[in-house]
């Protein structure tokens, strides 16, 4: 077991015949069982043409429908990748998984909304992880997005974070202890977004093959706080948290379009606070959370 | 990104929110002129920069002459405004706005913003205008009134009439403030912002409803399809290092100790900074090169940062995805070459080719500090410097 995905999970790709889309599908397929979760593209244009093995459709929909794929993966440029999304939650979809980094947040709030309106008619509801995230893995079996596949190891650790590269040092740190990932979620970058770390958490906390989380966290926004407060009532799971951005100034957008500290409940040792009381193990050396981690098992 | 208050309000009175009479100018001759054109008795002399608090910093002044238009004018042009959000020494003022006088019977506060808890557009208002808003949520959070809005269905009347009657708004201006309030909500969608400010919007006597001031921040990603926007960025109120950063697609935030960073990806680089301060020393930026972190990024990266007179070394933290270790060893080599690197270099890298990539670090001949941890990174930089 995992969360959200398995070696059974199968995948469209909208963007695949993209730069960025074609590199990173390459090597998804090239990882675990890729080559028979990776199982459509979508390119109006060159529908009917293949790429890597992979057949071309001319929409998500059409692609669900030949292939039965449940998933799609999005590296559409920033204006069109809203509507990306969109596409994925009319085909009906279980996941979308947007990549795209610099998405207007306008098209962003649209697009939300919209799958929001569509879940109260009664329409079915697609779980959009993302935008501007990595993606995610559960190694050995497949690997979505745009992570080193080499660093991870299967294992019973859940990981989830905002950051890309965050996400690879604190795999790097539980892989090298010995242990390995359950599966690896990188929630993304961008203030508006779809999962959040305590949809992530729930996930993790209902499956039977994680025994412990890492949960990483930026400055900016409320989600981390959150997370922790339904994880004090509800995680049965011991958490080392950390949070990025103790030395960041306020009112400065670190890289991130999230990572902005514009109240003052939002700063990392307003979070790391909350998370303590929580029950969290929280740490301040993002060096030691593996080694943290593994005192909890 | 940020604009002045004359552009905001140029914004505002397109989407038809009234505003005072004003002239934007950068000379003291240009202000009388602006002042005789406007006409009246009273006029108000505004610094024009980017960052809140002016008044209190002497950058708004009230002229009842000509001549005094001339003196304040004089002074507050070419002066280092200090304000609350500007630091110690302030920001050079280069642009005045010359405004006609208001009749202001009472002062408040609206906004508009992006509300990520909701993923709506949160609009604000309070009667408790004219005053720092923060300092307002802070004492009085029950003089703020909030309502969430859908952007798929706007901001309806309804909710237009809770802020005007939840902010107190003078009972027959009413109908303008709902109008105005619409008109913002218009403009910040339209414009792609992520702020609009107006504080204070006033009623007068006649009962009209104006816009006194007026602060925008606007979406970075979507600059792209707001040319009239971008028109009005005015680089002088940026730091130059950021704006020469952002030309070769770096993001870099100047930051005030002495130990520059250089990472790739946003959370790794924040966790470097806390790293660093955590071992005793502070971080003298943020600089995330990004996922295709060339050997001409990272040169200019490197000059980016020792442009920086207090940088007394610096730490280079990769963790090598795609972007594989062996390709950012020859880039950093090559950069600490081309630079002539005279501070302390300690390099941590991690991932893909990781070994390959410590070999040609080792075997450059530079006096470069290999470190397997950020742990030990920070704290060979921090020894290094001290």
């Amino acid at each position: 077991m995992s969360i959200l995905i398995n070696k059974d999970t199968k995948i469209i790709t909208q963007g695949i015949t993209g730069k960025t889309g074609q590199f990173h599908t390459e090597k998804c397929i090239e990882y675990a069982n890729g080559k028979n979760c990776f199982v459509a593209g979508v390119n109006p244009k060159k529908a009917g043409e293949t790429i890597f093995d992979v057949p071309i459709y001319a929409s998500v929909k059409e692609a669900a429908q030949k292939t039965g794929a449940t998933v799609s993966v999005i590296y559409v440029p920033p204006a069109g990748a809203a509507d990306a999304i969109w596409e994925a939650a009319e085909a009906d979809l279980d996941l979308a998984i947007c990549i795209t980094e610099g998405i207007p947040v306008r098209d962003m709030l649209v697009v939300r909304n919209k799958m929001k309106e569509k879940i109260a008619r009664g329409g079915k509801k697609t779980l959009l992880l993302g935008p501007n995230c990595p993606g995610l893995i559960t190694p050995d079996e497949v690997k979505i997005g745009i992570m080193p596949g080499h660093i991870h190891r299967k294992g019973r650790i859940g990981i989830v974070s905002r950051s890309g590269t965050l996400t690879y040092e604190a795999v790097a740190q539980v892989t090298e202890l010995g242990l390995g990932q359950s599966s690896a979620v990188g929630i993304g970058g961008d203030p508006i977004n779809g999962l959040k770390h305590i949809d992530i958490m729930q996930m993790f906390n209902d499956d039977p093959d994680t025994d412990a989380v890492i949960m990483i966290g930026e400055i900016g926004g409320p989600d981390e706080a959150e997370a922790a407060r339904w994880c004090k009532d509800h995680m049965k799971k011991p958490v080392v948290g950390f949070i990025a951005g103790v030395t960041a100034p306020a009112g400065k957008r670190m890289g991130h379009a999230g990572a902005l500290i514009s109240g003052g409940a939002d700063t990392a040792d307003a979070k790391l606070a909350i998370m303590e009381a929580c029950g969290f193990k929280v740490t301040r050396n993002p060096s030691e959370m593996g080694k943290l981690l593994k005192t909890l098992l | 990104m940020k604009i002045h208050e004359y552009q905001g309000k140029q914004i505002l009175k397109k989407f038809g929110v009234t505003t005072p009479r004003g002239i934007h100018c950068t000379t003291v001759d240009a202000a009388v002129k602006a002042a005789e054109t406007l006409g009246g008795k009273i006029w108000v002399v505004k610094a024009q920069i980017h960052a809140g608090g002016r008044g209190k910093g002497g950058g708004v002044k009230v002229a009842t002459s000509l001549e005094k238009v001339r003196e304040y004018a004089g002074q507050i042009l070419g002066m280092q405004l200090v304000t609350h959000q500007t630091g110690p020494e302030g920001q050079k003022v280069r642009h005045l706005l010359i405004e006609e006088g208001a009749d202001i019977q009472h002062e408040y506060y609206v906004a508009a913003l992006t509300d990520r808890a909701t993923q709506t557009v949160a609009m604000m208002a309070s009667y408790e205008g004219g005053m720092d808003i923060e300092e307002v949520a802070h004492k009085t959070p029950e003089k703020i009134v909030k309502v969430f809005i859908n952007p798929l269905t706007g901001l309806s009347d309804e909710q237009a009439l809770t802020l005007a009657k939840g902010m107190g708004m003078n009972e027959a201006s009413i109908p303008r403030c709902v109008d105005t309030l619409k008109k913002l909500y218009t403009c910040y969608m339209e414009t792609d912002a992520s702020l609009a400010e107006i504080n204070p919007l006033i009623h007068e006597g006649d009962g009209t409803v104006k816009a006194l001031d007026a602060k925008f921040n606007f979406d970075a990603n979507a600059l792209y399809r707001q040319p009239e926007i971008v028109a009005m960025r005015d680089l002088d109120e940026e730091d130059p290092d950021e704006i020469e950063a952002s030309r070769f697609d770096l993001a870099y935030i100047s930051l005030d100790g002495n130990i520059g960073c250089l990472v790739n990806g946003a959370g790794l680089a924040m966790a470097t900074m806390d790293t660093i301060k955590l071992f005793g020393a502070e971080p003298a930026n943020f600089l995330d090169v990004g996922g295709g972190a060339t050997t001409e990024k990272v040169t200019e990266a490197f000059k980016i940062m020792l442009r920086n007179p207090k940088v007394k070394g610096i730490l280079v933290n990769i963790f090598g995805g795609i972007m594989r270790c062996d390709t950012i060893a020859t880039g950093v080599v090559a950069a600490a070459r081309e630079v002539h690197l005279s501070v302390p270099l300690v390099v941590r890298m991690k991932g893909t080719n990781e070994d390959l990539g410590k070999k040609i670090l080792a075997e450059s001949g530079l006096p470069i500090i290999a470190a397997d941890t950020m742990a030990e990174a920070a704290t060979r930089i921090v020894a290094a410097v001290k």
